[in-house]
């Protein structure tokens, strides 16, 4: 419930490569998401970022390189091992992934029943509680298939903040949702940092929340296939050398680089 | 992380002003253990409309979504009775977070839960589905048939890989199970008719009742139901999967007919795979009796063989083979039509496979009794 006490790290990369067979999509990563952080990791699209979560959650093993939580070895950890470390992790995925065959309550509820001593009426209240944050309140009883697309990515959400996970990694929360709802969810996701603390790695590409929310980030490139910033966002966009950031940063507008201050 | 025993506890005085107060001290986790609020409910009857509820969170020491659910139980109650919540003893998280639940309202028409449906609507909708599901089938193969003019006048839109695939599969990759089984197949039916024939010592009309057995119809059948299991089942979920990630809407709206595009090459497939395999199924059968009648009643290759071959006719055969596509194209078109069907989600897809099988092989069955009367007024 603190304010991040100074670089706590949470996760560490270390010289990370990763490929799909021999596409190798990015080399040499390395960089250290700290405890309350709200680490935005950018890039264009096909660059690798969805990929990148997928490595940092263990779907994915890394050709090279080395992922830590705490200072304990992910990627080499066993299987077990990585099971317990990954309870405390929530994800949401950038399809929104929910099942299909369960409504949305049930789909909040399931970890809730799985690994919590709550009772049936009780997770019924706990999932009522997550889906109104998102602003779902009244759609427990909807199938995923009833609901918009922006709904089921904010449905997922709710499912990856069921158990108070002290991180969660969100790829691309505002795909495809209106700027008020899009402003409500960048306000959950730092009140959920300021107030229960949680870590919080989010994919996106919404300029508007990556200053809004985000205290540091990193910058893949497809073309150089690495990445080629890291540091808070609002420096990046000021004071970045690389052209190719400041021009993302700045929605490709050239003119208007280097010539404001934060 | 959390700690070893995390105990949350709430009492509820009244303060000097009127007011009610909830205390909430210790630690109030998911995990841990928490007092329910349900006596609660009873004070909160106690106080006088508009009265006031206030928190005091002085002793708290640590909270998540355990307690926030907690709180919005009761803000929920509070409204139902119309009384004021004082929010200010709580934590600034989680009146900030509470906020944000309240931000978007409530949607109030959402459905109610299902009701017990009574016995004689049951009955009634089993028996409305069934005959829903005849008119459906018939319509479905209208709807084949006519894309299946457009196939002969070359209109049709499909890929031509797409056919090639479907025929391998269907064809090819099924000629291990057809052998298994119908061998087995003329294996028991030599063995059954054995030993009714041997108390005639008649042992040598094996080779016709084998023979005639499954090249009329039981070659035909077997196929047509392991088609049924095997590929009817995989276009049900083929096409249910597509449906469930909306290929299926997205090849309508490019102007591109599901029916033309995916289901025209799956009946394609097995009409003209089916044939062939009964083909195939008839000769391993005769095969498979003809195993048991020259090891158990010893009768000689060329005797065995020259019986079967009298006892066959063009006509027969034919009839088979004719037998078989049309059980193909009921297998296909039921496969298709159960996925087309096929709902929104990963176990509408499951129902849809099972469903296709049962469609499948009580249209094969019924066909099969409708030929057998066909053919005998034909005096086939
Ligand atoms: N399972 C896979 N097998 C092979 N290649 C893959 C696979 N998944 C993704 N790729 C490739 O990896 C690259 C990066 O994919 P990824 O999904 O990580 O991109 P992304 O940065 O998240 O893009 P976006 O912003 O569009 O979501 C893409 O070029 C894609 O073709
Ligand atoms: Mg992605």
């Amino acid at each position: 419930m603190s304010q991040n006490p100074a670089s706590v790290p949470e996760v560490t990369v270390r010289n990370l490569t990763m490929a799909y067979g021999d596409f190798v999509l990015q080399r040499n990563l390395s960089f250290q998401i700290n405890r309350g952080d709200i680490f935005v990791v950018m890039g264009g699209s096909g660059c690798g970022k969805s990929t990148l979560m997928r490595h940092l959650i263990g779907l994915n093993d890394p050709v090279e390189g080395e992922i830590l939580y705490g200072d304990e070895s992910f990627t080499r950890a066993e299987p077990e091992r990585r099971e317990r470390m990954l309870r405390g992790v929530g994800v949401l995925y950038q399809s929104g992934a929910l099942w299909s065959s369960m409504t949305l309550a049930e789909n909040v509820g399931l970890v809730l029943g799985e690994f919590t001593d709550l009772g049936p009426d009780e997770i019924r209240d706990v999932a009522s509680l997550k889906l109104a944050l998102v602003g779902l309140k009244g759609f427990e009883d909807f199938y995923p298939s009833e609901i918009s697309g922006g709904m089921q990515k904010r449905a997922g959400l709710a499912r990856a903040m069921s158990l108070d996970p002290k991180m969660l990694f969100i790829d691309e929360p505002s795909a495809g949702l209106d700027p008020i709802s899009s402003r409500l969810l960048d306000d959950l996701i730092l009140e959920l940092r300021d107030s229960l603390g949680t870590t919080v790695v989010v994919v996106t590409h919404e300029l508007a929340s990556i200053f809004a929310i985000g205290n540091n980030s990193v910058f893949l490139d497809a073309e150089s296939r690495t990445m080629i910033a890291q540091g808070p966002p609002t420096e990046l966009r000021d004071h970045s050398d690389n052209p190719k950031v400041r021009s993302f940063l700045h929605r490709g507008e050239h003119q208007v680089m280097g010539s404001e201050n934060g | 992380m959390t700690a070893v025993e995390s105990i949350g506890t709430a009492a509820i005085e009244h303060r000097q002003d009127g007011a009610l107060v909830i205390r909430l001290a210790g630690s109030w986790q998911l995990r841990g253990s928490r007092p329910s609020l349900a006596g609660l409910e009873r004070e909160l009857d106690t106080l006088p409309p508009l009265g006031t509820v206030a928190f005091d969170t002085s002793e708290l020491t640590e909270w998540d979504s355990g307690l926030l659910t907690a709180v919005a139980m009761v803000f929920e109650s509070c409204t139902r009775r119309r009384l004021n919540v004082d929010r200010s003893g709580l934590p600034e998280g989680v009146r900030r977070l509470l906020a944000l639940a309240e931000a978007v309202p409530e949607k109030t028409d959402a459905r109610t839960s299902e009701m017990e449906v009574p016995f004689l609507n049951r009955v009634g909708s089993i028996y409305l589905s069934a005959y829903d599901s005849v008119s459906e089938m018939l319509a479905f193969m209208g709807a084949v048939t006519l894309v299946f003019g457009k196939f002969l006048a070359g209109k049709a839109r499909y890929r031509k890989s797409d056919l090639l695939l479907l025929v391998q599969q269907a064809g090819l990759e099924a000629l291990a199970i057809v052998a298994i089984v119908s061998f087995l197949m003329g294996l028991i039916l030599a063995f059954v008719g054995a030993i009714q024939l041997q108390a005639f010592g008649a042992t040598i009309y094996v080779a016709d009742l084998v023979g005639i057995a499954m090249v009329r119809d039981m070659g035909a059948l077997m196929t047509g139901i392991i088609m049924a299991g095997r590929t009817g089942a995989a276009y049900a979920a083929q096409l249910g999967s597509m449906k469930v990630t909306q290929e299926i809407d997205a090849l309508a709206t490019s102007g591109v007919s599901p029916m033309e595009f995916l289901v025209l090459p799956r009946v394609i497939a097995l009409v003209l795979m089916m044939p062939l395999l009964t083909v195939y199924a008839d000769f391993v059968g005769i095969l498979g009796g003809a195993v048991v009648g020259l090891t158990m009643l010893d009768l000689s290759p060329l005797t065995y063989y020259q019986q079967t071959v009298n006892a066959l006719s063009f006509g027969a055969l034919a009839g088979g083979v004719f037998k078989g596509s049309v059980y193909g194209a009921l297998v296909a078109v039921s496969g298709c039509m159960r996925g087309m069907q096929s709902g929104r989600s990963a176990s509408s897809v499951g129902d849809a496979a099972t469903s296709a099988v049962v469609t499948g092989i009580v249209a094969i069955i019924a066909a099969c009794g409708l030929f057998s009367v066909v053919f005998y007024i034909l005096g086939f």
